[in-house]
């Protein structure tokens, strides 16, 4: 795992953290500091996050959680770069985040592959842009990889309209991991799909992290997700001006098992402490 | 019915001994060929009556459309002095298309070289219009900048009609020719570089989320991205465009005269053949039917969904 992690790092970032102890992961790996973020529309100024402090390690798979509407997915539009905070920083690897970059991945919630492009030529797409130097061979290696990773390779030269969500969404994770970035950005990734499904993907996801050792913000409304994939769980207080609320450290070993947990009591005690922050202290009133 | 309980029995007895299974198999695969042998021809007696009834469902309405058209046409030419009716036109187009390709001098020549010479203008002055109309939809739609410069002056010119082009063709150009494909150029153009440009600001933001997040180069954008989704668009505005040009050549054609169908209607006027006048209206109807059928085939090729 460590040496994995090792690899991971550009050139760059080893002569920032020359001074630290190799091996031990990086500290503000993705860091936030004093976000604020405002949307103007008609109607005037929408706050929409305050004062947003998020401090995450190298390695580390963190969730966000909370109800709709709470800018959750704001939070990860501008770790991806997508958009700009009205106040504060955001960095990456040391550097600040500017604009949207490779080195960001982003799985999108509808998966966004390209219909008129092969699984294999969407995830190529991105391959190329990121390996765009090396020789076409090694560029159809990879990808081929990506989707050999998620159990896609069979559905290499199938259009998005000729599979399944699930194996979309796959193909969309595949499209993300092969750019190997320093940071995966989920967006709700299996909001769209069925229960059984969903299980499947999430465990796929879990041994994949593992393997690459990549960095993982995931956002979504899913607690038993949260719990199950999460080495720290951000849960967010109800908009407008919202804020991250508490964090919780989910410490409990790695790999998982769904089936052991469901009877683990420490689980069902974190479970529950997510679910009291959701359903007592934070409460959504019906719309 | 009685197939179940033999089976049953069997089954039970297979647990014993290897023959009866063997038995089972030949049974099963006798019910299998059975509903097999029973199921295509029952199959395919229904979709036959099904397809054959779909068939007159589809064709009853259009046909009793054309009749009650050439009943009401019968029924005017009958009452109205000069009108042929739908017989004497008939004959007449016989004669007509007999012979579609004479020349006798270049005032008198066969329908056939009126139809190819009007649809050469068109495809020349709505050839040039797409080649300067769609790609001036796709900057208009991707810059905001350029959007809000051209949007001033498309809607000042675009509700223009096209005859009012034909005099400033005739006086840049100083032959009728060019100027009856500056008209259809002018006209033709604007279908093509509205709908690029709305089928532009189309593109679900997803997409251009994954451009930006790949960080795609303005060249990926358009050929994997733009072009791609925008697409159905601009083959809209295509169809739209040639609708009009082809609308707008019969008008153009009567003013600036020389061959063509537009000069034909005219000409047959001025010599009072009414029979000629009223096959040209349906020559038009049927080309532009016909070129629009085609578009639709294209557009249907490249439907990603």
């Amino acid at each position: 795992m460590e040496q994995n992690k090792e690899k991971t790092m550009t050139a760059s970032t080893k002569e920032k953290v020359a001074a630290k102890p190799l091996g031990k992961p990086l500290d503000r790996y993705v860091f936030i500091e004093n976000v604020d973020m405002e949307f103007r529309s008609k109607k005037g100024v929408f706050k929409a996050l305050e004062n947003i402090n998020l401090n995450i390690q190298q390695g580390e798979f963190v969730s966000i959680i909370g109800h709709s509407g709470c800018g959750k997915s704001t939070v990860l539009n501008l770790i991806a770069g997508l958009t700009q905070p009205t106040k504060g920083n955001l960095f990456c690897a040391g550097r600040e985040i500017a604009r949207p970059g490779p080195d960001r991945a982003v799985v999108f919630q509808n998966h966004s592959l390209l219909p008129w492009l092969t699984c294999f030529e969407n995830v190529y797409l991105a391959v190329e842009r990121v390996f765009g130097s090396e020789t076409k061979v090694n560029l159809d290696v990879r990808t081929h990889a990506a989707l050999d990773l998620v159990g896609l390779s069979h559905a290499a030269e199938k259009r998005p309209n000729e599979i399944s969500g699930g194996m979309k969404q796959r193909v969309g994770i595949a499209r993300a991991l092969a750019m190997e970035p320093k940071v995966l950005l989920l967006d709700e990734p299996f909001g769209a799909l069925d229960a059984l499904t969903r299980a499947n993907l999430q465990d796929e996801l879990a041994k994949i992290i593992e393997k690459s050792g990549c960095t993982a913000v995931m956002v979504t409304h899913d607690v038993d997700e949260a719990v199950l994939l999460s080495d720290r769980i951000v849960m967010m207080t109800n908009g407008p001006s919202a804020t991250i609320g508490e964090i919780l450290t989910v410490d409990i070993p790695k790999p998982r098992n769904r089936l052991q947990l469901a009877e683990d009591k420490h689980y069902n005690h974190l479970r529950s402490e997510v679910l009291r922050f959701l359903y007592e202290r934070h409460a959504k009133k019906a719309a | 019915m009685n197939v179940v309980p033999i089976h049953q029995e069997i089954l039970e007895s297979s647990k014993e001994d290897t023959k009866p299974a063997k038995l089972q198999m030949v049974k099963t695969k006798a019910e299998v060929t059975k509903s097999t042998q029973i199921l295509p021809i029952a199959q395919s007696g229904f979709t036959w009556g099904e397809k054959s009834k779909e068939i007159m469902r589809q064709l009853i309405p259009p046909v009793i459309g054309l009749l009650l058209l050439l009943a009401v046409w019968s029924l005017i030419a009958a009452q109205a002095q000069g009108l042929p009716g739908p017989i004497s036109t008939f004959k007449a187009a016989v004669v007509l298309f007999s012979d579609p390709f004479y020349i006798n001098g270049p005032n008198d020549q066969g329908i056939g070289w009126n139809i190819v010479s009007s649809l050469q203008r068109v495809a020349l002055g709505f050839g040039l219009a797409a080649m300067v109309g769609i790609p001036l939809g796709f900057m208009i739609g991707r810059f905001e900048f350029l959007n809000r410069m051209t949007a001033p002056i498309i809607s000042l010119l675009r509700p223009v009609s096209p005859l009012a082009w034909l005099p400033i063709g005739l006086l840049v150009f100083k032959a009728a020719n060019p100027a009856a494909i500056w008209v259809i150029f002018i006209s033709a153009i604007w279908p093509m570089i509205i709908n690029t440009a709305v089928g532009v600001s189309k593109v679900p933001q997803d997409y251009m989320n994954v451009a930006k997040v790949l960080n795609l180069n303005e060249w990926k954008i358009l050929t994997k991205i733009l072009i791609p989704s925008t697409l159905p668009y601009v083959l809209t505005g295509v169809r739209l465009s040639i609708g009009v040009a082809w609308l707008v050549i019969v008008a153009a054609e009567m003013l600036t005269g020389g061959v063509g169908i537009g000069f034909w209607v005219w000409d047959e006027w001025n010599n009072l053949v009414v029979e000629h006048i009223i096959i040209a209206i349906f020559v038009v109807g049927i080309v532009g039917l016909l070129l629009e059928q085609f578009l639709i085939a294209i557009a249907k090729r490249f439907s990603y969904e």
